[in-house]
């Protein structure tokens, strides 16, 4: 969801390309309504592209048809354990425009231009 | 009653990094009456709202977090901008799972959270200081330097809530008498279209502190 706000860069600057992450699974609640409620908030081709770039294929390319009540269970299971289970711990997060990189470390993305924290 | 986010990790180190020592006491008051405020609002959040996407904005020790993870299930992902380890440490004490982002204000979200966000807390940099503390080295001294009246930062914030806050959503914030809360929520309602009202009052020392708690106009 963390776009690259470096100034003059507005094109191309989403979503940022991981690199050298380290993951951690953390397992948590699974609450299919919370995702429902969830899913129009995400830009899903954004999401499968970063899912991808650190190994995880488990997520459809397009998005199924969400609106009915009979939603595949494991669809749902599949985002429960990217969204909400899935830590990147450590990494690098780099804007695929002005490659600005943005580092992340023990969990916390650091979108402060000048990196000074 | 719902119990108190735990602090006992935290170190007199960790506040001194978080904030100045001298203002600890006061500014854990101020802590204590958002989470007085939240946990009045509770049904009204959880019913009405039914947030997904929680965001707060200045986080300090994660204690605001902390509680509304705690209140309201493990059904929604908190953010918190400006967050130190500390926001992290306090969710993971008391077993509830916070993302933190470190930016200034929120800066890196939007417009990707455009409209999506449905509660809002901040507890800003309300103290009346000389201007030029707003944007002192020291970011201790940041963490609490509202400039001209207090207001430097809570009118940064302002049109980002407008930007940030879903359709349903509901923005709570603390501010004191030298904020000018009158004029705060005449700002919004004349500039941004919300309504809002006073949910909490107290006064803790000499400073008069208010929630103020701010939706969209129904018919926007």
């Amino acid at each position: 969801m963390l776009q690259c706000h470096a100034r003059g860069c507005n094109t191309n600057n989403f979503p940022l390309e991981l690199s050298e992450v380290e993951i951690q699974v953390l397992e948590t609640d699974y609450n299919p309504q919370f995702l429902r409620n969830m899913i129009p908030k995400l830009d899903w081709n954004a999401l499968v592209v970063t899912a991808k770039k650190v190994g995880i294929t488990a997520v459809p390319d397009v998005l199924p048809e969400t609106m009915n009540e009979d939603i595949d269970e494991n669809f749902l299971r599949n985002l429960h354990r990217i969204l909400l289970e899935t830590h990147v711990q450590q990494g690098k997060m780099t804007c695929p425009n002005c490659k600005h990189v943005y580092s992340i470390r023990d969990g916390i993305p650091n979108m402060l231009l000048n990196d000074e924290a | 009653m719902l119990p108190t986010p735990n602090l006992d990790h935290l170190s007199s180190e960790d506040y001194e990094k978080v904030y100045n020592p001298a203002a600890v006491s006061l500014l854990l008051e101020d802590t204590f009456l958002f989470l007085d405020t939240l946990e009045d609002e509770v049904r009204f959040i959880k019913d009405d709202i039914k947030p997904c996407i929680c965001l707060e904005i200045g986080s300090g020790t994660g204690c605001i977090s902390t509680f509304l993870g705690q209140i309201l299930g493990n059904g929604s992902t908190h953010i918190n901008p400006h967050a130190t380890a500390t926001t992290i440490a306090t969710g993971h004490r008391n077993s509830v799972l916070l993302d933190a982002i470190t930016t200034d204000l929120t800066s890196g979200l939007l417009p990707r959270l455009n409209h999506a966000v449905d509660v809002i807390c901040c507890n800003p940099p309300y103290v009346v200081t000389p201007h030029e503390d707003v944007h002192s080295k020291n970011i201790l001294e940041r963490s609490w330097a509202g400039g001209i009246n207090g207001r430097e930062v809570i009118d940064q914030i302002l049109p980002l809530v407008n930007n940030l806050l879903s359709k349903n959503g509901v923005f709570y914030l603390l501010v004191i008498n030298e904020n000018m809360p009158d004029e705060i929520c005449e700002k919004m309602r004349k500039e941004h279209q919300f309504q809002s009202e006073v949910v909490k009052f107290r006064l803790a020392g000499r400073e008069k502190q208010y929630i103020l708690k701010f939706k969209r106009c129904i018919d926007n």
